[in-house]
């Protein structure tokens, strides 16, 4: 298998936008262009889209608007984790040989198809991901004696690390107090304990070690995958545990040889507060039920290793896009070019993304 | 599917695969591990609430079946509901998506 490195990545500023998703995508293909160099677009033999959007035949689309001419193009969907979901196809061009270089694009709008998943008739009328949400926060609360304080650590800790992040959709600092007193949504869950949609598009270029040395002297390879999808319908979950994700982690840390104590970084998909906690159990950064010290922790500290661009909760969730943001802010992260935002010599790093209430989870370790 | 117009004449029906002897869930007309065609029968009272929470003063909750089956809807009670209680369906219906008002047992 041909080892497979990122060596270039791109990222808008997250917005309310009202464009259409190729004119997204576009920005962030531009972008890339402009800052990866000697990358020219007969380099690319493989152009792979990541959206929830109705559009058809995006990624030929994008392909024709870019100048490429690709031998391998077409769209990943796959709700929240469409981005490592394409991230992974790409890898897996390249090391089967089929492809050298591939480019990643997603993106998302404001107003997503996405967000609800209409099939889950076991769900009931009750199908905003709010609920799903809900259920999780109450059984972790039950079971664990997790507070709504240990939620509001999660948010306060990611709000403040996307004040650093200049594509972050609404950078703001909040205290503690000020998440545990924002609008009430349900018992459970506050506004500010929840990630926003939002428009933004994201864009990473992969190669195999043949072609990386041509753009970057410092490519990121990608060195544990694990992927996982236990069911498609919430209500098969254990309401305290994320089985995808912990699957997932045990492929991703057994084909890297790696750890969770050996993740220096680490981008995790806290759609709400409460998964943040629950991802951190199950992958093996904390003990079950003590995420909400670990993380308050942190905040005390000022440690960034999660989540440093600020999550999903500070820098908004273009659900096509996400993934890929993830991936760019690891390799950003561990090539040292984060700025304000980097975390302290980190040598590995892991990507954890999921979709449908956590039924399905993409896991990557990337290592520099 | 029969699961749909069932609910729309208010009945809460499950299908179960006849060769397996097993509840296809969610609903579907085959079942996943033969894809044979499944049988529909009515669900086993009472359930047993799983866990809840409340919007806007409204509850609502997720409740198991015959310890196998777990659907979300909304609760009504005059007491508060405690998990593991049990609960029975107190209406139904088909409004683009199912639609569950669950009651706790006396």
């Amino acid at each position: 298998m041909n080892r497979v490195g990122i060596v270039g990545y791109s990222d808008t500023k997250f917005s309310s936008d009202d464009i259409p998703i190729e004119s997204s995508m576009f920005s962030a293909v531009k972008e890339l262009f402009g800052q990866t160099p000697n990358l020219a677009q007969k380099d690319i033999d493989a152009v792979l889209t990541s959206t929830n959007d109705n559009k058809k035949y995006l990624s030929p689309i994008i392909s024709e608007m870019s100048g490429i001419a690709p031998k391998i193009s077409h769209n990943v969907e796959n709700l929240c984790n469409s981005g490592t979901n394409a991230t992974v196809s790409a890898f897996s061009y390249i090391a089967s040989g089929l492809a050298d270089v591939a480019l990643v694009v997603g993106a998302e709008r404001f107003d997503s198809p996405g967000q609800v998943l209409e099939w889950d008739g076991s769900r009931g009328e009750f199908k905003h991901p709010i609920f799903w949400a809900s259920m999780f926060t109450k059984a972790h609360k039950r079971k664990f004696g997790t507070t709504d304080e240990h939620l509001a650590y999660v948010s306060a800790k990611n709000h403040r690390n996307s004040l650093d992040n200049p594509t972050a959709y609404n950078p703001k600092k909040y205290t503690v107090e000020e998440v545990m007193n924002s609008k009430r949504i349900t018992d459970d869950l506050r506004l500010l304990d929840c990630s926003r949609p939002c428009t933004g598009s994201s864009a990473i270029l992969l190669a195999s070690e043949k072609m990386a040395k041509k753009f970057t002297d410092v490519p990121v390879w990608i060195s544990g995958i694990g992927q996982k999808t236990t069911s498609a319908s919430f209500t098969k979950n254990d309401l305290t545990s994320i089985e995808s994700t912990r699957l997932a982690a045990q492929d991703a840390f057994s084909m890297s040889k790696t750890s969770p104590q050996k993740i220096d970084v680490a981008e995790i998909h806290d759609a709400f507060t409460i998964c943040e906690l629950m991802v951190l159990e199950d992958m093996g950064f904390a003990q079950k039920g003590k995420a909400g010290q670990f993380v308050s922790d942190m905040y005390n500290t000022n440690d960034k290793k999660i989540n440093p661009r600020g999550g999903l909760i500070g820098a908004g969730h273009p659900l096509g896009a996400t993934g890929i943001a993830q991936v760019s802010e690891i390799t950003r992260q561990l090539q040292g070019k984060a700025g304000k935002r980097q975390t302290e010599n980190p040598k590995i790093g892991l990507v954890q993304n999921m979709s449908a209430a956590a039924t399905s989870s993409t896991v990557l370790v990337l290592e520099s | 599917m029969i699961f749909e117009s069932e609910l729309k004449n208010g009945r809460f029906v499950v299908p179960e695969c006849p060769k397996c002897q097993k509840l296809v869930w969610p609903p579907s007309e085959s079942c996943p591990r033969c894809f044979g065609n499944v049988v529909w029968r009515t669900a086993d009272e009472p359930g047993m609430l799983v866990e809840y929470s409340a919007k806007d003063g409204r509850l609502f909750c997720m409740v198991e079946f015959e310890n196998s089956i777990r659907v979300m809807g909304a609760l009504e009670c005059d007491t508060a509901p405690v998990d593991g209680q049990k609960v029975k369906v107190l209406k139904c219906g088909f409004d683009g998506s199912p639609k569950f008002t669950f009651g706790l047992e006396k």
